[in-house]
């Protein structure tokens, strides 16, 4: 079906897409990086509207630029706290195409099938040697696309491995779009562009998980349906039960939890994109799809463990069992302190460490901070970030915000990076974030949260913690931190309280 | 209710437990007010400036402890006043309950409640009530300008046309509030200021006010740790006292003003400057002895006396300096007990509830129904976290290599585990029955490309794992081309799929690689 070229550019596309993860290690070499990608993608596209088989390129081309427009739009307008919406609605369409490709397979070995039945033969049937498949005619085999020439020439047995690839790519594909558009839904909360408004809490329907078993044992069953008949009706239901589960999964995990649940559409893009590739027995698609899928799933593992939870805990929703016992009862009071009182220990302090969280990405409060950092460092004081790997709710989210303020990047430190210099630390100022600074974790081996690793802030001098209220945000877990000695609590909107912050400092 | 302050009886007090300022607080809590008529003249508070604050004046004493529910005093109360309590009255103020003990039996057999102000607890909550800290904040800082008093040359070095005067030096021993706020008076007048505490950990709190720490070499688990006893320094070992004597011996001849401040709960001073000392200073140097109360650190050290040794050193041995400056301590006096009872108060409709349940209110209340509760229960909440004690041990290379060892051969068995699992599973694919080569051969490509993916993103930055995401996200779009070969198919239902196919992975594609380029070039160095 391809030509020797086709599949040297796929060589060649296969190589700088490799290179163009990989260079993803630094921000500087992130920045050629992307090129790679880009090329790679381009030589993937023209090698094969330029290859035998493809009919319609005109038609193609259009459908690119359309689709160019309406991927620049997205992507220029979009605001950086949006990025966690912005990956999850893409996943969506990854998913949602390898659905169309997926049944468009089916669609056609259905026809080749009838093609061979018309001719009196029957497909897959082998010749003497056992393996080789009996073929059509040569003027009606060359009447076929490239895709039913591919099929026509296949074996019963290689017929049959054909089905369970696309089956898996449509039933991945179909977990990925519906676990998307949820995720989307709830992660843009209000803004969300659906018609639909989707609760940012974990709910279920009645019957839990046991649904969700019930969906992939029915697939299963609908798999061996199938292969045996070929029949279509099986493979619609089948994609049907697919989006139920990737639906009610994602509705069963609350917002805290979603960088894990991004990560992982993440990798289900890659690996419906990989089944597909087998199923058409193109490289270049397994390639890229193994990649896609393997960053993903390491992408989740990362997170699950920065959460000290296991992957198949998050996925299965909530934050687990029951506690094992009474959580420990929290002492003091939360002492609250004005404007005033922190930007005259930020004047005193030397060294401040600012922790920031999803709080901040919510308030939008990215540019305030990064002038406040601004003029911290103007003073000659050493202002430093320290990012917890869930901060926010995507991987990297709030490095990419603290970017898009123009902090500088190496001032921005990973958690292994810098907690073990909050002792030294004169202020600390948390924004928004509430459980990755949690000392319970540590402290408290009955909390939800016991084991996680944390930003040890509570032993730097003074604590500053800019929070709305006194809630206990979204887990829910009661932050001791916030009732320590070296405390205080600085209320309010964080946009507005750094406002005021601001004309005080200096 | 009422709250009352009589004028204090003992000769010499000019402190008084009411102001205008905290009786104007008192009222918002909903007290009614009283003082003794000359109550504040002392410490500089007239009655006419009482009365405009709305304070009933009370022409006599005995008048005013009739007339009010509630009492605050500074001083410890003496007999003839404890005889005017009742079952219903509540006095507030210093007591010392420790060594006054027959004067709380008088209290209990009133069945007055007594909340004594030196036993509020040391714990964050109460640092507002606490008014030992308050005095002894005043007494460092009056101990250096009484020094200065008694010194005849200028704290701060100066090169002045007529001559060079050097600095005067000051050692603070005891680095407890007063001697804290000793150190601050003394580096702001410019002299050179020393400073000693048993427990190391006030070290970075002396260098904080500008003093420096005297060092004693002594190792770490010889030395107290005051998190154990409330936060006050806690008895010496007497081989740790040898050697703080020895170091004290070895500077006295430098010192020009001495401040000593130690002292050890329910115990007599510990003497720290001995008579060789006295003798080793020069001539015009001064000692103040804040620890004179309770015997003095300082071995000739005459209570409520200024005395000069035959070698011309003053030893100042006063024990009134709060009321040394009285207007001052009074204020801040008040304004602990205006705090004391806003937490008797939580309704704050003039009505005293004595939660017995309250941590600080229990610390601090020795009497009550004609019950001594002296001494308290210890606080439920420590007064300074417990130190870290245990330190990483030091291993030796051998062991280190062992370590090293044993974590190279775990991880090899791991690895090979996993391997070999992953072998097996691959080579299990190929042993089914009838696995077309076909297969085989993209399957080849997917492991590999799988393994690639593992080591390749590994890598990557965790401050890019959005741009990653993005990245992977268009890159996923190569399911394009799948598309790309279905859409010149004859089927029209097929074409339709693929162009929609088409449509949406293009837009991801572009959308993706356009968001990422945008964030990357966002990241900026500094």
């Amino acid at each position: 079906m391809e030509n020797a070229f086709t599949i040297a550019a796929y060589v060649v596309a296969g190589i700088l897409f490799i290179l163009s993860l990989g260079g993803l290690s630094g921000q500087e070499s992130a920045k050629r990086a992307v090129w790679y990608g880009i090329v790679g993608m381009a030589v993937a596209v023209l090698a094969t509207i330029i290859g035998p088989g493809q009919g319609l390129w005109p038609a193609s081309l259009i459908l690119i630029a359309l689709g160019a427009a309406v991927g620049y739009q997205l992507a220029t307008r979009v605001e950086m706290t949006q990025m966690p919406e912005l990956v999850a609605i893409m996943h969506s369409l990854v998913g949602l195409a390898a659905v169309f490709v997926g049944f468009n397979a089916d669609i056609m070995i259905n026809y080749v099938d009838a093609i061979y039945e018309a001719e009196g033969l029957v497909l897959g049937a082998v010749g003497e040697d056992g393996i080789t498949a009996i073929g059509l005619p040569r003027e009606i085999h060359e009447g076929l696309s490239a895709f039913g020439q591919l099929i026509a020439k296949k074996s019963a047995v290689e017929i049959g491995i054909l089905r369970v690839e696309l089956v898996l790519g449509i039933w991945i594909g179909a977990v990925t779009f519906t676990g998307s558009v949820i995720a989307y839904a709830k992660l843009a909360g209000g803004s969300s562009l659906l018609p639909f408004k989707v609760d940012t809490g974990a709910r279920q329907l009645p019957g839990g998980h046991m649904l969700n078993a019930a969906a992939a044992a029915l697939s299963v069953v609908l798999l061996a349906v199938y292969l045996s008949t070929g029949g279509s009706w099986a493979l619609i239901v089948l994609a049907v039960a697919g989006l139920f589960i990737g639906y009610h999964l994602i509705m069963g995990i609350g917002g805290a939890d979603m960088p894990v649940v991004v990560s992982m559409l993440n990798s289900y893009s890659g690996w419906a994109a990989a089944a597909i590739g087998f199923s058409l027995g193109n490289d270049l698609l397994i390639v890229v799809g193994a990649l896609v899928g393997s960053s993903g799933a390491i992408l989740s593992y990362i997170m699950c463990k920065a959460m000290n939870r296991s992957f198949v805990s998050v996925i299965l929703g909530g934050w687990g069992g029951a506690a094992a016992g009474e959580q420990m009862a929290v002492e003091g009071e939360q002492v609250a302190i004005d404007a005033d009182g922190v930007a005259t220990a930020l004047n005193e302090a030397d060294s401040v460490i600012i922790v920031p969280g999803y709080g901040m990405a919510v308030a939008q409060a990215q540019q305030g901070v990064a002038e406040l950092t601004r003029k911290l460092r103007g003073m000659g004081k050493e202002v430093r970030f320290a990012i917890h790997p869930v901060a926010g709710r995507l991987p990297g989210h709030m490095n990419v915000l603290l970017a898009e303020a123009k902090v500088p990047y190496d001032i921005v430190l990973e958690m292994e990076e810098i907690n073990e210099d909050f002792p030294d630390t004169d202020v600390v100022i948390v924004i928004g974030s509430n459980d990755i600074v949690n000392p319970a974790a540590q402290d408290d081996p009955n909390s939800p949260i016991a084991g996680m690793p944390v930003l040890e802030v509570w032993k730097a001098k003074q604590v500053f913690v800019s929070k709305r209220g006194q809630g206990t945000g979204y887990s829910g877990i009661e932050n001791p931190l916030f009732y320590k000695d070296n405390t205080l609590m600085f209320y309010g909107d964080a946009k507005a309280s750094i406002d005021t912050l601001l004309p005080k400092i200096g | 209710m009422k709250i009352g302050a009589p004028k204090e009886v003992e000769a010499g007090e000019a402190r008084v437990a009411m102001t205008p300022d905290s009786a104007a607080q008192l009222q918002k809590l909903g007290y009614e007010c009283a003082v003794e008529s000359g109550a504040g003249e002392a410490a500089g508070f007239s009655d006419a400036a009482y009365k405009a604050a709305g304070v009933q004046i009370y022409k006599t004493a005995a008048s005013l402890w009739k007339g009010c529910d509630v009492i605050a005093k500074v001083r410890p109360p003496n007999e003839t006043e404890l005889g005017r309590l009742t079952a219903e009255k509540t006095l507030i103020s210093f007591f010392y309950p420790g060594s006054n003990e027959a004067l709380m039996e008088l209290a209990k057999d009133k069945g007055a409640s007594v909340i004594a102000m030196d036993m509020v607890p040391r714990i964050s909550r109460a640092q507002k009530m606490d008014a030992l800290s308050s005095m002894a904040n005043i007494a460092g800082y009056r101990a250096v300008i009484e020094a200065g008093n008694n010194f005849g040359r200028f704290f701060t070095g100066q090169v002045t046309a007529a001559g060079k005067v050097p600095p005067a030096k000051v050692l603070v021993v005891g680095a407890g509030v007063a001697g804290l706020a000793a150190i601050g008076t003394s580096t702001s007048l410019g002299a050179i200021t020393y400073a000693f505490d048993v427990r190391p950990e006030v070290a970075e709190q002396i260098e904080s006010m500008g003093a420096e720490f005297v060092f004693l070499e002594f190792s770490d688990d010889e030395l107290p740790d005051g998190a154990e006893t409330g936060g006050y320094a806690p008895p010496q070992s007497p081989e740790f006292q040898a050697k703080q004597l020895e170091k004290f011996r070895e500077i006295a001849p430098d010192m020009d003003i001495v401040i000593t401040t130690a002292l050890i709960p329910n115990r007599p001073a510990p003497v720290l400057w001995t008579k060789d000392m006295v003798a080793a200073m020069k001539p015009g140097s001064v000692i103040v002895d804040l620890a004179a109360e309770r015997g003095g650190n300082c071995e000739l050290t005459v209570k409520d006396e200024r005395i000069v040794t035959d070698n011309g050193v003053v030893i100042i041995g006063y024990t009134d300096f709060p009321s040394r400056m009285a207007a001052q301590s009074s204020t801040l006096y008040s304004t602990n007990i205006r705090h004391m009872m806003a937490d008797l108060t939580p309704e704050k409709d003039g009505q005293i509830v004595h939660n017995m349940e309250d941590d600080v209110i229990r610390g601090a209340t020795i009497t009550h129904k004609g019950e001594i509760t002296f001494p308290p229960p210890p606080p439920k909440v420590a007064a300074i976290a417990a130190q870290k004690r245990e330190k990483p041990k030091e291993l030796t290379p051998e062991e280190k290599r062992a370590a090293e060892v044993a974590a190279f051969k775990a991880q090899t068995k791991s690895q090979v585990t996993l391997l070999a699992i992953g072998a097996a599973l691959i080579l299990g694919v190929g042993l089914i029955p009838g696995m077309p080569a076909s297969f085989m051969q993209h399957f080849i490509v997917f492991v590999l490309s799988v393994f690639v993916g593992f080591q390749v993103i590994w890598n990557v930055a965790h401050s890019l794992h959005t741009p990653l995401m993005a990245v992977t996200n268009a890159i996923s779009s190569i399911i394009i081309l799948g598309a790309l070969i279905q859409i010149g198919s004859s089927s029209v239902l097929i074409t339709i799929l693929a162009a929609l196919g088409i449509f949406m992975a293009a837009v991801n594609i572009f959308g993706g690689f356009l968001v990422t380029r945008r964030m990357l070039a966002m990241f900026q160095k500094s």
